[in-house]
């Protein structure tokens, strides 16, 4: 087969190969760890999503790189940021797409986007790890809940913790103090979403889209952070399959543009 | 050349081995950032020597001036006008405030949320690393923004020879008056300090080295209007970050010669970007020697950078000092009106500076603007987002950046500032 793509998106925490062929079908993707190495990691991604798809690395007509690692793939024809590779991909799963929310490991952007998939505006959290993965994360362990079971257990909850600060270092010693308080789990990690989605949420309005929402990014995996997001901005919000992969998928979609 | 300007260094009190390593990092910095650019002006080889001699022959010559008898007088602000300065045949210079240093030392001093730049100055000091403040007869401070304002108080127990002007907050006739009586007791202390008594004839002179200066800067401004851009926004910036330091004749004299090479390049319609790369106009907050970060992420990621609304650069130099009258209080007068329109953000309201940076923005094609705080610097924080708001509604993309001498946030800073550029790229 000829003329396929690959889009790769280095982030802080995974590394996600997508592969397409010309008519903008999506042939494989992977997702493995992105480790120490972003080199290594990308080329593992690459290897694992050529070998689900039947097909020879080499053959590859063009590679596009996104994510926090861009710079490390020596291979990439070019580079993109993630935004414009989220903003591409939402758009390609989900044409009505507006706004994208992307919470991802280390960061959360807020963008507005045109029909034609570019980017008309964006917000991004500065040097905090509050509203991002990162939060969930450190709560997580703190809660000693897998992070992919925090969703869960939050739609259960009847009650919700307060939890006031944004910042993730004061938001853990009241997580400490709730659960000295012997607050229940569920209610703990409601709350712990609602801070993650107020914090996004204000971001989202600087914006001020009335069109449709998509979430991308790890975090939009989690039903209770999704659920509360929906509740804030008042609609249902599209979710992708596999929200970790829509900035390569983005990344892919450029590669095909330029080729 | 470190070797030849040891002593020196060492009778100016400086502590030498942490000298060294500042020097070495800003030897580094300035190799990876500007010498890795492509197809530099040649005038640009004078910029770079006057950066690689900043704490040598420079400081060098200012001994040699005091030495002869003349005064170095030391400020951190565009307000101190050099007009008066010279006048007196002493020689203002700009302190050290672009880098961190010393920094568990400052904050023994200043609370930790103060700005980069004041702790800065503080850091070079308390870490015996700035050899301008050393050979400074007197440093000048100014009531500018609340964090300098108070820091001075602390400042002043720390140097022997702090003088603090006081500046006006509004634009009315008594804001102006207020000015107007501070250079009057400015003048009067340089008189004090070099015992040269300030005529007419000094005075018009003081404004004649200045203003052409200013003349030169102005003109490279206008010659960085070209598409392609003749010359680097990071390149034009070092010239303006020069202007605080360098002997202001030999300056203006360097800065006319790589117009009349830009000048010749653009006639061919050769550039350092190619034609039509994303333009943009930075605007906020000072940016000091050698903090070029952002400007560095900025022109690595494919756009030029058009022009600087900041004190270094278009807000400080962008006014002349008409020298009309024959009087001391004519003349006067003149550098009072003149420094009256800088439209820094302690001023409340500032509406001109809102003009300014959209004025900028159209006069020098700018594609976008990116707005540069310093973090914890209150005044350009506040105007931010007005100015956003008012560029966005004159269909002006906008990027706020708020941001610190650090470089933990450059892969943060890279993204969205990539993002920006593809957006305005694919206008």
């Amino acid at each position: 087969m000829k003329g396929w793509v690959i889009g790769i998106d280095v982030g802080s925490l995974t590394t996600d190969a997508v592969i397409m062929d010309e008519d903008k079908r999506v042939l494989s993707f992977s997702i493995v760890d992105t480790g120490y190495n972003s080199t290594d990691a990308a080329r593992e991604a690459m290897t694992v999503a050529a070998g689900r798809a039947g097909l020879e690395l080499e053959d590859v007509s063009r590679l596009v790189a996104t994510g926090y690692g861009r710079a490390a793939v020596p291979e990439a024809n070019k580079r993109v940021t993630e935004i414009a590779c989220h903003a591409a991909g939402a758009v390609y799963l989900f044409p009505d797409t507006e706004m994208v929310i992307d919470i991802g490991g280390q960061d959360s952007k807020v963008i507005k986007v045109g029909k034609d998939g570019r980017v008309q505006d964006f917000v991004m959290n500065d040097k905090c790890a509050a509203g991002t993965g990162r939060f969930l994360e450190v709560m997580s362990a703190k809660l000693k809940i897998p992070l992919d079971g925090m969703g869960d257990i939050s739609i259960s909850a009847r009650g919700e913790a307060a939890i006031s600060s944004v910042c993730t270092v004061f938001a853990e010693s009241e997580v400490v103090s709730l659960v000295a308080r012997n607050c229940p789990k569920e209610e703990i990690v409601k709350g712990i979403h609602r801070s993650v989605v107020n914090r996004v949420w204000a971001m989202t309005r600087q914006l001020r889209v009335s069109g449709g929402v998509t979430m991308t990014g790890g975090v939009a995996k989690n039903r209770g952070v999704v659920a509360l997001m929906e509740e804030r901005v008042g609609r249902r919000i599209n979710v992708p399959d596999e929200p970790q992969i829509v900035g390569a998928l983005g990344a892919a979609l450029f590669a095909l543009r330029e080729k | 050349m470190s070797e030849e300007y040891r002593s020196m260094w060492k009778d100016l009190g400086l502590d030498l081995e942490a000298h060294d390593a500042l020097l070495a990092a800003l030897g580094q910095g300035y190799k990876d950032v500007f010498m890795t650019q492509e197809n530099r002006p040649k005038g640009m080889e004078y910029f770079d020597f006057v950066v690689s001699q900043v704490h040598g022959l420079r400081v060098k010559e200012l001994l040699d001036e005091k030495a002869a008898g003349r005064k170095v007088i030391g400020s951190f602000c565009v307000f101190v006008p050099e007009e008066i300065v010279r006048a007196a045949d002493a020689t203002l210079v700009g302190l050290c405030t672009g880098a961190d240093f010393a920094t568990e030392e400052v904050e023994k001093y200043l609370p930790r949320n103060t700005c980069a730049l004041i702790k800065s100055a503080f850091g070079f000091k308390l870490g015996k690393v700035c050899p301008y403040i050393e050979s400074a007869d007197m440093i000048v401070g100014e009531n500018t923004c609340d964090g300098k304002k108070k820091s001075y108080e602390t400042l002043g127990k720390l140097v022997p020879n702090l003088y603090v002007m006081d500046l006006p907050q509004v634009k009315t006739a008594g804001g102006r008056e207020l000015l107007r009586t501070e250079y009057l007791r400015f003048k009067t202390a340089v008189e004090d300090l070099t015992g040269v008594k300030i005529d007419a004839a000094r005075l018009k002179k003081g404004i004649e080295i200045v203003n052409n200066k200013r003349k030169a800067i102005h003109r490279l401004a206008k010659l960085r209007k070209a598409d392609p851009a003749a010359i680097s926004g990071l390149d034009a910036l070092l010239i303006n970050q020069v202007f605080f330091y360098d002997d202001p004749v030999r300056f203006t004299n360097s800065v006319n010669r790589i117009c009349d090479e830009l000048e010749a390049r653009i006639a061919k319609s050769e550039g350092v970007f190619p034609k039509g790369a994303p333009r943009v106009l930075l605007s906020g907050c000072p940016m000091a020697v050698p903090n070029w970060k952002l400007p560095w992420i900025i022109e690595t990621s494919g756009a030029v950078i058009v022009g600087e609304e900041s004190c270094v650069g278009e807000r400080g130099t962008r006014n002349l000092t008409e020298p009309k009258g024959e009087t001391v209080d004519d003349l006067m007068d003149a550098i009072v009106e003149r420094h009256f329109k800088v439209d820094c953000a302690i001023f409340t309201p500032n509406p001109d500076r809102i003009a300014h940076v959209k004025e900028m923005a159209g006069d020098y094609k700018a594609d976008g603007v990116i707005h540069y705080s310093l973090q914890f610097c209150q005044p350009y924080i506040m105007e931010s987002i007005p100015v956003e708001k008012e560029l966005e509604s004159a269909r002006i993309p906008t990027l706020r950046i708020e941001t610190d001498y650090g470089s933990e946030d450059a892969g943060q800073l890279k993204t969205r500032i990539q993002a920006f550029i593809e957006m305005i790229g694919s206008k």
